[in-house]
């Protein structure tokens, strides 16, 4: 029930995330969600597309270091609190979140959660006992 | 010791020969070699004036530019029907050079090199296992001379196919193995890949050279792949290997004194440096018949240790050479060589061999920036991951040279590439 996120490693130099923004669109890959994390020197652009592996190749014949990790997508109800009661189950569980992102259905009132944990297999079984939807790979592409 | 009178010779005896051979070297040079003929002629030197061995320092300079400029056979010193053998430096730079030997030459050489052998624990019933280039390069067909005059059998197996190398290895029941010291590390690595353990063959020593190296990667080396290393130097223009090389006491490499006469200069000034000062070492060849060479600058940096050696040999030491003039940054008042950093690097895992170094002066100090390209093995979706890395690779080459550094992450193949000689360092300080 996992989805495959894919990273690039990013100088900070003006240009590099247009970089890679273009390489995926002449490709032919639509992006469904982004996040950079950075530091004072370089960057890591998270990305969840419709055709993983084709971002992959795509990125990777232009000379870009790319890994394919694997996330959880989480379905939350758009309202507060939502996305602490998405935290909680995976707390209680002592279980230690690396980093997590967001994003709006473009239809309905859901928000999807993109969370990266070491022990993935054990997250979605704790997410799903306190009763979250998780979303599997083709319909998170398919969005 | 291979040839006991001649490595173990009174150093007074030693001399004499040694002057001997100067003076028919420089005659020859003079007489043969117009370079030279003009050289002398403009500094008012010649053959007669070498009275005693410190009359060498009277002798012009040879540099690689000089070489590059008589190429191909301006700096032969006998007519081709004399040359026997052909060898060419790979010409990093540009033009190459060219290297030309006698039958003679081959035969020097070819006892150098068993000499080396010997020095590197092998005798007779030893089966060499010969991973250096076969070709224009001195490395195979250097070693390989030596091990057939030593009377050894060789496997003259060159580079690559490493695989083959290893399954050779088990197979023929190599006990010495001879190649550049980064690729028997390679050898380890390949060695683990297809389930072999070095424990379980025959190897007992290596003879490795061609590239700097440190001691600290000669502790893993013999740990890999046990066996007990020695490090061989030499270089084409002057021979090739079998310049010098470590005996069993592992405490400088012995120069055979008998063929070459080596000096420590200042680079900058062209001064000589006492023995034991850190330097551009120079080298004559006083027993070449081909190509012989006065003075000439081989830009590697090392120092010279005269103190008697446990080993019974007589002949000088040079330290392991540390790296090369052209190369050398000084950060902070200390001596730093891209080398030495290549040689950490190389020793972690998943690091890609293109690296660069950065000197910028902020607030009046050295500040040094190592940058690593990041391979996919390094990369990690996590900053946390990649700033692991920084920290490891920080702390390897801070515990090696001594001085603080930083540690950059660039893309891959941002670090620019060249057809020759990488250009591994921009240092700032200068505008």
């Amino acid at each position: 029930m996992t989805v495959k996120q894919i990273s690039v490693f990013l100088e900070n130099k003006s240009g590099r995330l247009l970089d890679v923004t273009r390489g995926l669109g002449e490709a032919g890959v639509n992006i469904r969600a982004l996040c950079v994390a950075d530091t004072s020197e370089f960057g890591v652009v998270r990305l969840i597309v419709d055709d993983p592996a084709l971002a992959r190749d795509s990125l990777r014949d232009k000379g870009m270091t790319v890994k394919e990790t694997v996330v959880i997508a989480v379905e939350v109800e758009d309202k507060p609190g939502g996305l602490s009661g998405v935290l909680k189950p995976l707390v209680d569980q002592e279980m230690n979140i690396e980093y997590l992102y967001c994003f709006l259905e473009k239809s309905g009132d859901q928000a999807i959660v993109i969370i990266r944990v070491e022990e993935a297999e054990q997250a979605i079984g704790a997410l799903k006992v306190a009763g979250f939807r998780v979303i599997p790979e083709d319909e998170l592409y398919a969005m | 010791m291979y040839n006991p009178e001649i490595e173990s010779m009174d150093r007074g005896k030693l001399a004499d020969l040694q002057l001997e051979r100067l003076r028919d070297t420089v005659k020859r040079c003079e007489e043969m070699v117009p370079f030279y003929r003009q050289k002398l002629r403009e500094i008012g030197v010649s053959w007669k004036d070498i009275g005693s061995l410190e009359d060498i320092q009277k002798l012009p300079f040879t540099s690689k530019d000089d070489l590059r400029e008589n190429y191909p056979f301006g700096m032969f010193a006998v007519p081709m029907r004399e040359i026997v053998r052909i060898h060419a430096s790979s010409g990093t730079t540009g033009q190459p050079t060219v290297v030309g030997y006698t039958d003679n030459d081959i035969e020097n050489w070819s006892e150098l090199m068993a000499r080396s052998l010997v020095a590197g624990m092998a005798d007779k019933s030893d089966i060499v296992q010969i991973a250096y280039g076969y070709g224009l390069f001195t490395g195979g067909l250097g070693f390989h001379y030596g091990v057939e005059k030593l009377g050894a059998s060789a496997i003259p197996i060159s580079g690559g196919n490493t695989k083959r190398q290893i399954r050779l290895m088990v197979d023929l029941g190599t006990t010495v193995l001879c190649c550049t010291p980064s690729y028997a590390l390679y050898m380890a690595e390949t060695a683990e890949d297809i389930g072999v353990e070095f424990k379980q063959l025959k190897l007992k020593s290596g003879i490795f050279g061609a590239e700097p190296w440190s001691d600290r990667m000669r502790e893993k080396v013999e740990r890999l792949l046990n066996l007990s290393a020695f490090d061989v130097y030499g270089l084409s223009e002057v021979m090739g290997p079998g310049v010098s090389i470590e005996c069993e006491q592992k405490n400088g490499l012995h120069i055979f004194e008998d063929a070459f006469l080596p000096e420590i200069i200042d680079p900058a000034t062209g001064e000589a440096s006492p023995v034991g000062e850190q330097g551009e070492l120079v080298f004559t060849t006083i027993n070449k018949f081909g190509m012989p060479l006065l003075r000439y600058r081989t830009r590697d940096v090392t120092s010279l240790d005269s103190s008697p050696c446990g080993c019974g040999r007589t002949h000088i030491r040079m330290k392991r050479v540390r790296g090369r003039t052209d190369d050398m940054l000084i950060i902070r008042g200390v001596n730093v060589f891209p080398s030495q950093i290549e040689s950490v690097l190389m020793q972690i895992e998943g690091i890609s061999p293109h690296y660069q170094l950065t000197v910028d002066r902020e607030a009046g100090l050295d500040v040094l920036e190592v940058q690593v390209e990041v391979s996919e093995e390094m990369f990690s979706d996590r900053i946390r991951g990649l700033e692991e890395w920084q920290d490891i690779i920080q702390a390897e080459i801070e515990s090696y040279l001594g001085i603080g550094l930083k540690v950059g992450l660039v893309e891959p193949r941002s670090i620019a590439r060249s057809e020759g000689k990488a250009v591994r360092v921009i240092d700032n300080r200068e505008q």
